[in-house]
């Protein structure tokens, strides 16, 4: 996929101290490609729904700068806003109206002059066409949350914040909302979401950020990330432990853990050749003997929980 | 200016009016019928005119201003609380608006709603009463000026509020004793002296005052003062509710 490499959201050194004196983000800085899908991942109180919050301008910010597209967010908020779509994470509505009337009222509240066949063609990709003369408060909660995605597609914006989307909604309407967000990225749009779930972001996402109590800890391109996934890594136990590596084994990536002990060998599974015959082959050349042998792999999960979990 | 948000905000308000119309409508005009039969009929019968206008038509401007004072606050604080508490409001504050739509949208659609309830109070105490209309054109004025500025301030007890009790207890507490107190059954002429001077610190005083001038060429107080005490608390209004988008209080935490 082609990505042009300008940035559509740009946070600087945000800081936000709630009332109760809880610091939610801690100096954030973080940019977004215009045209990509970002995931940003991270613990329950993270602080994603905080930092998607004040990119919006529902929550003011202690201290630092946010722009969208350009525009500061609090200088020139119109700009920045009009071109900002939200589907938060607490389904609200309001109870008593209709899905037809809450989308339209969207539509107006930014701005847009009225079109009742985007809104049609809106509620019909989401599988709502049916319900437009329902009220909310007669609807599932996975069709709420597909009421509050056509309250933001109605205003025809150029960026999308989804705050766990797919919370609550079950596995067939999720791939399709997937196959929705897919075809708003082709038409243009830049599509921020966050999620728990981490096949979400390997599915859909063409970076990943994460956040840790209001810290971002990580931003990587997903497929960068996936090769350290697509990783495999052989541990053999050895019968006597070694103080250094014999010198003809150099070719090989190897490192000796557990006090010489046992011999760890990382390779790619994905390869042709992983060198694994080669490497034991060098091995018995050396006579060096092992008790055990054992292969593990390193999922995007792995790497996201030893993130999290790290004090450091 | 943002027109497509204003026409939005204020068409789902006045939507949100017609939902529960028994509420906004029937039940004002039959309390202030069942003060007519009360005031007006049986106890009016037993008091004599006052500045040469039967009682019953001499209550007639306090008890539309009773109900528009009251309608306007409630009105607007309930528009503005409701979204506040069911979460709904996340959109409004991610909306390319300013405070001048949200106040054009929520205080325009509440100040409408009572300039309508009071319309149809006047035209139910026309059933009742003989009524005349001296001034209609500041008849209006005032009607206009009192649901603007009564809004406002209901806009602002709305945001202010972060219960439903403390959205009852200012209409309630403050509103309803000060408009009973403000001369709208008696003229506060018949107020010992001492209570005289101590009602004009009562805002209600001035409105129901001039208000009850564009009927009857009557009034407690002079009418250029009427004026400009309403027009003074609108401005205070208006100024804390600037402070309040400026600042976020209560609405960006
Ligand atoms: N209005 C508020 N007042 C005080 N603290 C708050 C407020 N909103 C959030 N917090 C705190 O800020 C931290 C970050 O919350 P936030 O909602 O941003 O987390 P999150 O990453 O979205 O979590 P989740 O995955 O559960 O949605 C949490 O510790 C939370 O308790
Ligand atoms: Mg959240």
């Amino acid at each position: 996929m082609k990505v042009t490499m300008d940035r559509i959201v740009s946070v600087r050194n945000v800081n936000k101290i709630y009332a109760s004196g809880h610091q939610a983000l801690k100096s954030v800085n973080l940019d977004i490609q215009r045209g990509e899908i970002f995931g940003l991942l991270g613990p329950n109180g993270a602080g994603k729904t905080t930092l998607i919050s004040i990119i919006c301008g529902i929550v003011n910010a202690t201290s630092g700068h946010v722009s969208v597209n350009g525009h500061d967010t609090r200088n020139a908020f119109r700009a920045a806003r009009s071109i900002i779509g939200l589907v938060p994470q607490e389904l609200t509505a309001d109870a008593f109206e209709t899905v037809w009337d809450t989308v339209t009222f969207s539509r107006g509240l930014f701005g847009k002059k009225p079109n009742p066949a985007l809104i049609e063609e809106i509620l019909k990709d989401l599988s709502l066409w049916d319900k437009k003369n329902d009220q909310l408060m007669t609807l599932s909660g996975g069709m709420k949350r597909r009421v509050l995605i056509a309250k933001a597609l109605s205003h025809e914006p150029k960026v999308l914040f989804l705050d766990e989307p797919t919370a609550g909604v079950d596995v067939e309407l999720r791939k399709a909302m997937w196959d929705t967000v897919r075809g708003l990225q082709k038409s243009g749009v830049t599509i921020i979401l966050t999620t728990h779930y981490i096949d979400e972001a390997e599915e859909m996402a063409d970076r990943i950020g994460v956040i840790r109590a209001g810290e971002i800890i990580l931003v990587e391109e997903k497929n960068a990330l996936m090769h350290k996934l697509g990783r495999k890594e052989l541990r053999l136990d050895l019968r006597a432990p070694l103080t250094t590596l014999p010198d003809n084994l150099a070719e090989f990536e190897l490192t000796l853990n557990d006090d010489g002990s046992a011999l760890c060998y990382n390779y790619d599974r994905a390869k042709e050749h992983t060198g694994i015959n080669a490497l034991l082959t060098a091995l018995s050349n050396e006579g060096i003997a092992f008790r055990d042998i054992e292969t593990s792999q390193s999922s995007l999960e792995d790497i996201f929980v030893d993130l999290v979990n790290d004090q450091s | 200016m943002n027109w497509p948000a204003v026409k939005a905000i204020y068409g789902f308000e006045m939507a949100r009016a017609w939902r529960t119309v028994m509420q906004s409508i029937f039940s004002p005009v039959m309390s202030t019928s069942l003060y007519f039969i009360v005031f007006g009929a049986a106890i009016g019968s037993r008091i004599q005119e006052i500045d040469g206008v039967s009682y019953g038509a001499f209550i007639v401007p306090g008890l539309i201003m009773l109900s528009l004072l009251t309608q306007s606050i409630s009105n607007a604080a309930f528009g503005i609380y409701f979204p506040r508490f069911s979460g709904t409001i996340f959109e409004l504050l991610s909306a390319p608006v300013s405070f001048v739509e949200v106040l054009l949208g929520y205080v325009g659609a509440a100040a409408s709603k009572s300039i309508i309830l009071g319309l149809i109070i006047l035209a139910t105490a026309a059933l009742f009463v003989d009524l005349q209309i001296a001034h209609p054109f500041w008849m209006l004025t005032f009607l206009v000026l009192t649901a603007v500025t009564f809004s406002l301030f209901g806009f602002i007890i709305g945001i202010w509020a972060d219960g439903f009790e403390k959205l009852q207890l200012v209409p309630l507490l403050i509103i309803t004793p000060l408009t009973f107190l403000g001369g709208t059954f008696y003229s506060i002429s018949m107020l010992p002296e001492f209570w005289q001077k101590v009602t004009l610190f009562n805002p209600v005083v001035y409105l129901v005052s001039g208000f009850r001038w564009s009927f009857y060429e009557i009034s407690d107080v002079s009418v250029t003062l009427s004026l400009t005490m309403t027009i003074a608390f609108m401005l205070v209004c208006l100024a804390i509710i600037w402070w309040i988008f400026k600042t976020g209080y209560r609405i960006r935490n």
